[in-house]
């Protein structure tokens, strides 16, 4: 009897265990195995529109060419460097703002922190995109921030302020500000006020007390709000494209125009992983910093 | 040599609430002093303004003659051990001890020299590389000790220090604590509530409740000669009658006490007059204990019930049901070695005192 139980929640541990292992298996890795088949496919004119991977002979059809094209045209280069500086510009914007406001709401009364947290999560429950559209009425030329200007005085001309990277930075920081906070708001609400306290008094200023203290062990959700805010800031479509202008050009929208208005499937594809093996690469620096620090204290 | 540290008519108010009432201290060089009181009596924000951590609504704080009222924390010659330790836990306990002596901008080979002494004098030699998280409870307080000792401070401020320990570690502790406080000659300021841990490590205790001090005085004299009947009650426990001053003496009053049935006598020149209400108290362990009536005259001498007794090893506790229904507490040594009981539920006792052992209580 005994013996059948241990067998039944051993069979159900290893279901739980399995469980995000199948789900990145089924609805990230095995569309990642597409999506680089694709990449490795020429564009055809057809249904599905790219080259099967084997001929009629049984022999692989696979072709480096359009990451051959991505390398030889400038502009694909450039787009992405775009990107991640738009998406570097982001993160410091957010990081900047939100270690405050976190700050802030940790050390606040346990009452006023959940009036807080609230506000920091109710735009949530308004449409991304409307809010988005907000910024515009806020941002065009007869927009609220231009009207008021004029009427202060300060300007006789409306400023151009969308449809620059300035608009489009401003939204992508007011869109993904929460994702930085929440984390940091974690890892500082955790942190006992105590050990600045105890850090000022063996001698250290207020500042010094900051840099000691309070940021080191705040790291875990820096670095994990800098993550999540990069990472969906560096593939961005629509907000670039609303407050940009159309003629702003991000990797999204290039991914978005090569697979819906060149029907390019391929080349698309080959964008797509190229951004994902961008993407790899802060995620990998940071968590070997985040063990790399563990151990160096250790 | 009493005015090494002075405080002055200190108060901190939080909003309406007086957390810290008009208080005046003086503690001299070397004391090992304990502020002693319940939750919420003010002991820790006294702490924490002598500190540099909260600032005083008024008052006055010097020590070794230099005014530190307004002084920031981190210019203090004070330093604190916290209650909670606060050990940084992203450092070992090498860097943990020696972030003082950083902060000052003491040299490399200096700072390494004297972690290492203060780790010897905790016993934590063997433990520098170790991580917080990887120290027991014990370790964790001799860390954030060493921590606090190392700059050594003028004033050493411990804020419960042992109150996370269990009992037989607490106990060991107290007594390294204070031979280390007797080896550095620095002066402590220890916070409790725990009254056993104050009258063992304490030079002098400060009763304190509601923001203010209700006695200071040496372990002995807030518990033999309590002032008031605050201090009387939570330092041990007392057995307290009211009654009316019926005769005063040069060094003798008596006052007839309802409750006990009788007139009491209690030794000692108070400012009373006849007629006034007060209170007679004695400590349980001054009471004596008999089945026969003691033939000693002198002695307060009243007879009751055993109504409850609780065998403690070194010690029995009995509560004594008298004529009116009074309960008396008796303490009493168990100085023979026996598997009988000398007293039984239900026994006919007479408990007496001498006079000597009364305290007057006024207020």
């Amino acid at each position: 009897m005994a013996s059948s139980l241990d067998k039944n929640t051993e069979l159900w541990r290893q279901v739980a265990v399995a469980a995000p292992y199948l789900w990145l298996l089924i609805f990230f890795l095995a569309p990642f195995a597409i999506i680089l088949k694709i990449s490795l496919a020429d564009p055809i004119l057809a249904q599905p529109p790219y080259t099967p991977s084997f001929d009629s002979d049984g022999s692989p059809t696979f072709t480096l060419g359009n990451y051959a094209f991505l390398l030889s045209d400038k502009l694909y280069a450039v787009t992405y460097l775009r990107s991640v500086l738009m998406a570097l510009v982001t993160t410091t914007l957010c990081l900047l703002l939100g270690f405050p406001m976190a700050y802030g709401i940790a050390r606040s009364s346990p009452s006023t922190r959940s009036l807080l947290l609230l506000l920091i999560v109710l735009p949530f429950w308004i449409s991304f995109l409307l809010r988005v559209y907000a910024w515009m009425g806020l941002m065009s030329n007869y927009g609220t921030i231009n009207n008021f200007l004029i009427w202060t005085g300060l300007i006789d001309q409306p400023l151009t302020i969308m449809y620059t990277d300035f608009a489009t930075a401003v939204g992508l920081t007011y869109s993904y500000l929460p994702f930085m906070i929440l984390p940091l708001y974690a890892s500082l609400e955790r942190m006992d006020i105590d050990l600045v306290e105890a850090a000022q008094d063996l001698g250290a200023s207020r500042a010094r007390a900051f840099w000691d203290i309070t940021w080191p062990l705040a790291k875990p959700g820096t670095i994990a709000g800098c993550l999540l805010v990069f990472i969906p800031a560096m593939g961005e479509y629509v907000t670039p494209y609303l407050l940009g202008g159309p003629d702003s050009l991000f990797i999204g929208r290039v991914l978005f125009d090569e697979f819906f208005n060149n029907r390019d499937w391929p080349l698309a594809s080959a964008v797509a992983v190229v951004l994902l093996l961008i993407l790899i690469v802060p995620i990998i620096f940071l968590q070997r910093a985040q063990a790399r620090d563990q151990e160096t204290v250790a | 040599m009493k005015n090494f540290i002075h405080i002055k008519g200190l108060s901190k108010h939080f909003g309406d609430f007086v957390a810290v009432d008009k208080v005046n201290l003086e503690i001299g060089k070397g004391e090992l002093f304990s502020i002693l009181g319940g939750s919420g009596c003010g002991k820790s924000t006294l702490l924490r303004m002598l500190a540099g951590l909260e600032v005083p609504t008024s008052g006055s704080i010097e020590i070794d003659g230099t005014d530190i009222t307004r002084m920031a924390p981190y210019d203090r010659p004070v330093n604190m051990m916290f209650q909670s330790y606060a050990i940084f836990p992203h450092m070992n306990v090498a860097r943990n001890v020696g972030y003082g002596l950083r902060k000052d901008g003491v040299g490399k080979a200096e700072i390494e020299k004297r972690v290492d002494q203060i780790l010897e004098l905790v016993q934590l030699s063997e433990y520098k590389t170790r991580k917080p998280d990887q120290l027991s409870g014990g370790q964790r307080q001799r860390v954030a000790l060493a921590r606090a000792l190392i700059k050594r401070p003028k004033v050493l401020l411990l804020d419960e220090p042992l109150a996370a320990l269990d009992k037989k570690l607490r106990e060991r502790t107290q007594f390294e604590l204070m031979n280390i406080q007797y080896e550095l000659g620095i002066t402590f300021i220890v916070v409790t509530h725990d009254q056993e841990e104050a009258m063992t490590l304490s030079t002098r205790i400060a009763v304190m409740d509601k923001g203010r001090f209700q006695q200071v005085g040496t372990p002995k004299e807030v518990y033999e000669f309590p002032t008031n009947r605050f201090v009387a009650n939570f330092i041990g426990t007392i057995n307290t009658f009211e009654g009316v001053v019926t005769v005063v003496e040069e060094d003798k009053i008596q006052a007839y006490c309802d409750e006990a049935g009788e007139t009491l006598t209690a030794l000692g020149r108070q400012l009373v007059e006849v007629g006034q209400t007060i209170g007679v108290a004695v400590r349980p362990e001054k009471i004596f204990v008999s089945k026969e009536r003691p033939d000693n005259q002198e002695d307060v001498c009243i007879q009751g019930v055993v109504d409850d007794l609780g065998y403690l090893g070194n010690r029995s506790l009995y509560r004594i049901k008298l004529g009116n229904g009074r309960i008396v507490q008796v303490s009493s040594q168990n100085r023979r070695r026996s598997v009988t009981r000398f007293l039984e539920w239900g026994d006919k006792v007479w408990i007496s005192w001498t006079a000597r052992s009364a305290v007057v209580l006024l207020d």
